[in-house]
């Protein structure tokens, strides 16, 4: 036992040497690129399993975006499916009616843009209500605002109504989710630890301590709000064009809850977790699929088992060494060493 | 003029179906400050009762309303004590979220059971009576007649009896209430048990007023109730009967003047609306931030 616990110190350490050499970043992004470009474009791997993939990154977009605002803000947001609703819509408009079809391949990124965009908009409107209220008010008003957008789509004949939207070409591709998934991680991961995201941290922590260390509490909800709900529009849009339909039903309360389970079963307030809940959790449900209904039985069974003996998730409030900026590594290197010389000093 | 009676009628009979789980919501947060959202599913598991009752043991209006709600009171108790209770220390959100995942469990487990919508039989000889041109039918007044007693019933638990004093204690300070001798757990388990029960009692009724059940039916009525309950002011049992019945008439009277459709789109509109203006809910109070 002991002996195995060394090869897993060594192991762990060539890891850290591994991720902290410089090229690391490069090397897994071009590799990763050029991985996702050869499988979609070849054929290297399963047509379904590529489906898979392409929903673990839109699943890992939307649950690091809901993990801004609930895990890091420490808000508790029920409607990021209606963000998501949103892009999806946008996105799916704009590539069937307005872009000509000539072009459609590359003005696709385009208009998954503007369905972040539009979405980020109304993130704005819905951060208003969130100066006044907090918990379980604020709850209310995004539970009722993914309510209202999903009751709206189905009132507004134009877009499909209730009967849904189609016509969309199979455009979302593994690259492009790379892509997006890669650059919502970077945005969120350097947003968080900025000194902006310092702040974010502090209204968690405690709301009015952090409106007297001069942080500018609203200026901060309104951002986070509107980064959040960019990201989920991004992953609407690209959801839209995996599934090539979309009905108001798919972004109901179930889908929130099934970003909520996944942002808390990874863990609050970390992007490691936000990744590993997301892949777990989209594997986990293809993988039980020949257990059918039953699938759907065992998996609040586990959230709910997980919940009492690991109330955090996987990797709650931790950070996998990979996301944590090298300063911070340094800061702790620095007062861990302090701390072990005051107590080797006789006192 | 009769139309508008007739409207109201309605609004009263849907009013007093949300009030009676909105009561559930509001008895377990002013307790625990936590909401349970497997309330609603607790309220589908109830309408599921009764046809299982009214279906295969053939009993009549009042031993199966008695069965199913002491059935689901049963499971409110026993879900209470294996999920929620080891999360009393947890971080809120963690409650929260088994919450959900108890919900989930719960629709799904019926789904598996019975994935085909159910039709419960008709447990009250249908009369209606005119009364100039407004209809009332004998199972609407049952309907509201038994949620409004049952309100009063528990208005007077929790404000004349000693059980009811310790409840309002535990929900004022969860710290000193024990050291007074307080059964705290007894006294949970007895406010899950009515909460739960009441969501039961509202089951079986909404069961018999929209006879077509099926697994998914409380979630939509389990978050408008939620909703009836933060209108009122969450934790305050007076905010949740006037909560349900405002959000009852507000659905109501949208589908008799609008397209049916609207209905969901102008009730939440008009609580989100509220809730700007009013963030701590009609009756509530609101709690500012010690320092």
């Amino acid at each position: 036992m002991p002996k195995l616990k060394a090869v897993y110190q060594t192991l762990l350490n060539k890891w850290y040497a591994v991720i902290a050499h410089r090229f690391f970043w490069p090397f897994f992004l071009i590799a990763g690129l050029l991985f996702s470009i050869a499988a979609s474009s070849f054929d290297l791997i399963d047509l379904y399993v590529q489906l898979i993939l392409i929903y673990v990154g839109i699943n890992i977009i939307l649950t690091i975006s809901l993990n801004l605002i609930n895990g890091y803000m420490g808000e508790f947001s029920i409607g990021h499916a209606g963000f998501m609703a949103i892009g999806a819509y946008i996105a799916s408009l704009l590539t069937v009616n307005i872009f000509p079809p000539s072009a459609i391949n590359f003005l696709f990124p385009v208009a998954v843009l503007a369905g972040g965009l539009g979405a980020a908009l109304i993130g704005l409107l819905v951060a208003v209500p969130s100066f006044k209220t907090r918990g379980d008010y604020l709850a209310i008003v995004t539970l009722a605002f993914g309510m209202i957008v999903k009751s709206g789509i189905e009132n507004i004949e134009a877009i499909g109504g209730p009967r849904g939207f189609l016509g969309m070409e199979k455009l979302t591709t593994l690259p492009w989710v790379f892509f997006w998934t890669v650059l919502s991680v970077w945005v969120i991961r350097n947003l968080v630890y900025s000194n902006f995201g310092r702040g974010v941290l502090s209204i968690r922590e405690d709301e009015i301590a952090s409106d007297l260390m001069s942080v500018n509490t609203r200026q901060v909800k309104v951002i986070v709000f509107v980064v959040s709900s960019f990201f989920a529009g991004i992953a609407g849009g690209l959801f839209a064009h995996a599934l090539q339909y979309i009905n108001p039903r798919m972004f109901d309360i179930l889908k929130s809850t099934d970003i909520l389970i996944m942002v808390y079963l990874g863990g609050i307030a970390s992007i490691a977790g936000s990744i590993i809940g997301a892949v777990i959790y989209t594997i986990l449900l293809e993988v039980l699929r020949p257990l059918g209904i039953w699938r759907m039985v065992f998996m609040p069974l586990m959230l709910v088992l997980l919940m009492i003996y690991r109330p955090r998730g996987i990797m709650g409030l931790r950070e996998a060494r990979l996301f944590v900026p090298l300063r911070d590594l340094l800061a702790v290197k620095f007062w861990k060493q302090k701390k072990k010389e005051a107590d080797d000093a006789p006192a | 003029m009769a139309y508008i009676f007739q409207q109201i009628l309605n609004a009263l009979q849907l009013g007093s179906i949300y009030a009676l789980i909105a009561l559930g919501y509001t008895m377990v947060y002013g307790i625990l400050t936590m909401i349970n959202f497997a309330h609603g599913d607790l309220f589908m598991v109830g309408a599921f009762f009764c046809f299982l009752i009214a279906v295969y043991l053939k009993l009549s209006f009042v031993p199966t309303l008695l069965l199913s709600v002491l059935g689901v009171a049963c499971l409110g108790v026993v879900i209470e004590r294996l999920a929620y209770k080891p999360l009393r220390n947890a971080p809120r959100v963690s409650a929260i979220i088994t919450a959900l995942g108890v919900g989930l469990f719960l629709e799904n487990f019926t789904l598996a059971l019975s994935p085909y919508p159910k039709h419960i039989p008709a447990l009250i000889a249908d009369k209606t009576w005119l009364i100039g041109s407004v209809s009332i039918s004998s199972l609407q007044i049952i309907i509201i007649a038994l949620s409004l007693s049952l309100m009063l019933v528990l208005d007077f638990i929790v404000q004349r009896t000693k059980a009811g004093m310790a409840m309002r204690a535990i929900s004022w300070d969860k710290t000193v209430v024990p050291l007074m001798g307080v059964p705290v757990n007894k006294i949970i388990s007895l406010t899950f048990a009515i909460g739960t029960g009441l969501g039961g009692a509202a089951g079986m009724m909404y069961g018999l007023a929209y006879p077509v059940i099926d697994p998914y039916m409380g979630i939509m009525v389990g978050w408008k109730a939620f909703i009836s309950a933060v209108v009122g002011g969450i934790g305050n049992i007076r905010g949740a009967m006037i909560g349900g019945f405002i959000l009852g008439s507000v659905e109501i009277m949208v589908a008799a003047f609008l397209p049916s459709t609207y209905r969901d789109f102008v009730a939440f509109t008009l609580l989100l609306i509220l809730l700007i203006f009013r963030p701590y809910g009609i009756l509530g109070k609101p709690n500012p931030q010690k320092v």
